[in-house]
């Protein structure tokens, strides 16, 4: 059987475990018929084009862990950001671990997808939001749809921000052959509030995972929402991430995307403006080694006027890696004074490392200052010999250039601990020893 | 008077007779339809030999198993094939008696290109009484190519009489089965042009179509070989800036050039085909396949302009085969009212040092869309390709759209590519810039938007490059308001 038949079927098992009044099921329902009809996307579509989805279709994954499991702390100590005190929302195996967790509901609601889609105090909420800007048409974004149940809920209030960043950490615990887990995560961010959030995906043994998350984020006006997610997972481990992002006048919306890890990575991140003066940024650093692909699909919808978007993605891709870059922007014919920024700058470091990268620009107002730039290359030479003539070995003296090179996106990252830890990741990923301390 | 059933049935059986297919091949103009009786018909009818009919049969086998493409960035209607009728002979009939019936507005176009009285006649399809001159200076230039061995003809007269080159090089770049169109025209082409530059010869002229009598009325179905052999040069022109108001929807050419060691190949064109009215009714439907082979240190170099057309669907491209290959394409699509230009280039590094340069320019205007698609691609053992694309577009108008889809693909890690593009529109503070020396808008944004396309003018030959200037000032007519 394969995996989309299986999926199908499981759908009635997954009945069995859920509350079939509720109208959220009839959202589930309606997404399940949409990817029953559409199936998983293949190669002959112009989105997925680079990134072929057949390998994964093959494996058999269990679709519900059947025993839970539990970690200690200490386990898993290091994928925190432990240095500083975090909010924490943690799953293991796609089951919430209270234990691990540290959640709240002090002001603002730091909690889980389940309760808020079953508990009537959030009902108004989640009928305002859920499943409003998340694609009804795309196939992986309904197969989520249909199996939402858990994730992370964030709702923030008016003038509110929360005391401490927020990270929502996935484990995969190898409990089965190969799981697929589905997280759905639904955060909110009101007028003139604040967050930050890091997501990680984690697996912790060689057992194959596929993650398909969808992740839906509402900025109100004056609103700064920063999102921070860690990708460098094992090389059994593979994600399918779509985020949706509205945004509403005078937002502000960053997130970075650090792809070190896993073996089939794709993100599809929408942004939609639906306000005047937002200001969007999306940033991404790729490092890749092995037979490791990752697909950055991005999508920028400019709809009214006088709004910003600021898109940077370096990649630096070794081995047999496989890297991909589709970033759209289309500006509707409203979007007058719209500034949107691309940048995509790429680097190969081996002749079987394959890049594909197509920056696209749709756009139908006049007044309107667009641009992408695209580079693919090398080194600059004349920096190589300036450092090996100062006694830096070339293998180092590489490593250094490289790491200046992917290390500029980091620039607006906001929390001085994650920049540290990330600063280490490329590091480590680039084989430098720094020489100095972070 | 009633029929009787026999009558009617032998009525009905004279009638298909009369209609029928095989009673038409000696007339003119065959039946609309295709099928592969017309494809033998038409091959007959050209006195083609037996490889290049079986050639065009298996052209059109393949066609049929293809469905139309439908990825591009337009919208249309999508043309009936069996409501064309593929073959039809050079109108010989003058349209018109004097220029006095030809319509005052193409008349004017014509004035403001700055085309001779006698050319323009001929242009509007008006009686003339031979242009003497032409003639002449089509017969010189005739000679001069023929000292040097260069073969400049139809395709069709190439078919019989080089047919060991025609053999070699057909299809080599453009198999008959690459796609939708390039199969339909394999199997049902009635001319074009073919152009062979002997081995270390450097074309003393430009070879344009616009010099060949005999080209008039190729028709819809048009085929290009060029073959460079090596260390060789020649500067081919196609098409010219004035305005033909040309009957047949559909346009799918094909274009070959070859580039053997060392040659290199200049290919302009200018198309200006009808654009359909400012309601966006009629006009050509443009869809070509271009596409060139370098061998090694060979260049070829693609300049494009297009204004024309209701439509315009084509990639010029590059492959880039030999080691130290040049590919280059310069190209400036205007589309205003209706128009729709889905145009860019291909480059295919296949060898060691190879370049390419792209620049594109898309202006739009009124409620027309405009897109630069293109491919970079760079395999595994091409050692050190350089690439330079820019796409620039310029939008006149809040109606019109202008849109970029780079395709860059890259195996190799000593490859350098290097991609930019950019939106605007025409700045107030420059338009005010001229309007307070005393330039009119309408000059200013002819100037600005000349500026805009210099750098792919240049590119053109002297005569055209004058044209084409004058050209996109017409197309962008009355788009500012």
């Amino acid at each position: 059987m394969d995996l989309k038949e299986k999926l199908v079927s499981s759908f009635m098992a997954f009945e069995n475990n859920v509350d079939l009044e509720n109208p959220i099921h009839d959202i589930r329902s309606e997404a399940i018929k949409n990817f029953e009809t559409k199936g998983f996307p293949s190669k002959k579509e112009e989105a997925w084009k680079y990134t072929s989805l057949n390998s994964l279709q093959k494996v058999d994954f269990s679709i519900f862990p059947k025993e839970e499991n539990s970690l200690e702390y200490n386990q898993v100590k290091k994928y925190f950001l432990h240095e500083i005190d975090t909010y924490k929302i943690v799953f293991i195996d796609g089951i919430y671990s209270s234990y691990l967790s540290e959640t709240t509901h002090d002001g603002v609601d730091i909690c889980l997808m389940s309760s808020a889609l079953t508990k009537p105090m959030y009902k108004p909420v989640i009928d305002v939001y859920f499943n409003k800007i998340a694609s009804k048409e795309e196939s992986l974004t309904t197969l989520n749809t249909a199996f939402s149940r858990e994730g992370a809920y964030i709702y923030i209030p008016k003038n509110k921000a929360p005391k401490k960043p927020v990270e929502i950490l996935h484990f995969a615990t190898g409990n089965e052959a190969s799981l697929m887990l589905q997280p759905r995560n639904l955060i909110i961010v009101e007028e003139n509030a604040e967050l930050q959030v890091i997501e990680r995906h984690q697996s912790l043994t060689k057992n194959e995972v596929l993650t398909n998350s969808v992740t839906e984020i509402f900025a109100a006006k004056d609103a700064i929402v920063d999102y921070y997610k860690v990708q460098n997972d094992t090389k059994d481990a593979s994600l399918i991430d779509n985020t949706y992002i509205a945004q509403k006048d005078k937002s502000v919306v960053k997130v970075h995307t650090f792809s070190f890890g896993g073996k089939l990575t794709r993100n599809n991140l929408n942004f939609f403006q639906n306000g005047e003066y937002i200001d969007s940024t999306l940033k991404g650093v790729t490092i890749l080694g092995e037979k490791q692909h990752v697909d950055h699909h991005t999508l920028v919808h400019h709809k009214q006027p006088n709004c910003e978007s600021h898109q940077d993605y370096k990649g630096i891709y070794g081995e047999r890696s496989t890297g991909v870059f589709n970033g759209k922007i289309i500006v509707d014919k409203i979007a007058q004074k719209t500034n949107a920024f691309q940048q995509n700058n790429n680097v190969l470091i081996s002749d079987q490392a394959t890049i594909n990268t197509k920056p696209q620009l749709e756009i139908f107002a006049d007044d309107v200052k667009c641009s992408h730039g695209c580079t693919i290359g090398q080194l600059d030479d004349d920096a190589m010999f300036y450092l090996q003539s100062r006694g830096i070995p070339r293998k180092e003296a590489t490593g250094l250039l490289m790491y200046a090179f992917a290390n500029n996106v980091l620039e607006s990252v906001r929390l001085p601990e994650l920049k540290k830890r990330i600063n280490k990741l490329i590091a480590t990923k680039l084989g430098v020893r720094l020489g100095f301390d972070l | 008077m009633a029929y009787t059933e026999e009558e009617l049935k032998k009525e009905l059986e004279t009638k298909e007779y009369e209609y029928g297919f095989y009673t038409d091949i000696e007339s003119d103009t065959f039946p609309k339809g295709l099928s592969e009786e017309v494809v033998i018909a038409l091959s007959k009818k050209k006195e083609e030999p037996e490889w290049m009919t079986l050639w065009r049969l298996e052209a059109f086998k393949g066609w049929k198993e293809m469905t139309e493409p439908e990825w591009a960035n337009i919208h249309y209607k999508k043309p009936d094939f069996q409501d064309i009728s593929y073959y039809s002979a050079p109108n010989k009939k003058p349209k018109y008696e004097s220029l006095d019936q030809v319509d005052p507005e193409l008349l004017d176009t014509f004035k403001k290109l700055g085309i001779s009285l006698d050319e323009q006649k001929i242009l509007a399809g008006v009686a003339v009484d031979i242009v003497m001159d032409s003639v002449s200076v089509a017969t010189t230039f005739k000679k001069t190519l023929a000292e040097k061995g260069i073969i400049f003809c139809p395709i069709s007269e190439a078919i019989k009489e080089h047919p060991e080159l025609v053999k070699k090089y057909i299809g080599s770049i453009v198999p008959p089965k690459d796609n939708f169109y390039a199969a339909l025209n394999s199997a049902v082409f009635t001319d074009g042009s073919f152009c062979y530059i002997p081995k270390g010869v450097r074309c003393p002229m430009e070879l344009s179509t616009y010099f060949r009598i005999n080209q008039a009325g190729t028709g819809q179905f048009e085929r290009t070989l060029v073959i460079a052999d090596e260390g060789s040069y020649v500067s081919y022109l196609e098409g010219c800036t004035a305005p033909s108001r040309d009957e047949n929807q559909l346009h799918a050419a094909v274009v070959e050039l070859i580039a053997l060691d060392d040659a290199e190949i200049k290919y302009s064109t200018v198309q200006n085909w009808y654009p359909g009215n400012k309601e966006g009714k009629g006009g050509v439907y443009n869809f070509v396949t271009k596409r060139g082979m370098c061998e090694r240190n060979a260049k070829i170099s693609w300049t494009q302009v297009e204004t024309g057309s209701a439509i315009t669907w084509k990639y010029p491209s590059c492959i880039l085969k030999g080691d130290n290959s040049i590919g280059e394409f310069y190209s400036i699509a205007v589309t205003n009212n209706f128009q729709q230009a889905d145009t860019g280039t291909k480059m295919i590094h296949l060898g060691k040092n190879t370049k390419s340069t792209i620049i594109s320019k898309g202006i739009s205007a009124g409620k027309s869309q405009n897109s630069y698609r293109g491919l970079v691609q760079v395999n595994s053992r091409a050692e050190n390709a350089r690439n330079f694309s820019q796409c620039d577009s310029l939008l006149m108008g809040n109606e019109c759209g202008a849109h970029t889809f780079p395709y860059i693909e890259v195996k190799n890690k000593s490859a350098q590519i290097e991609h930019e593009a950019t939106t605007s529109k025409i700045g107030e503070d420059q338009i005010f810039y001229c309007n307070q020396r005393g330039i009119d808008t309408e000059k200013a944004i002819a100037l600005i938007v000349n500026g805009f396309s210099k750098e792919v003018l240049n590119k053109l030959p002297m005569e055209f490059a004058v044209e084409a200037q004058k050209l996109l000032e017409i197309s962008l007519e009355g788009s500012v308001g």
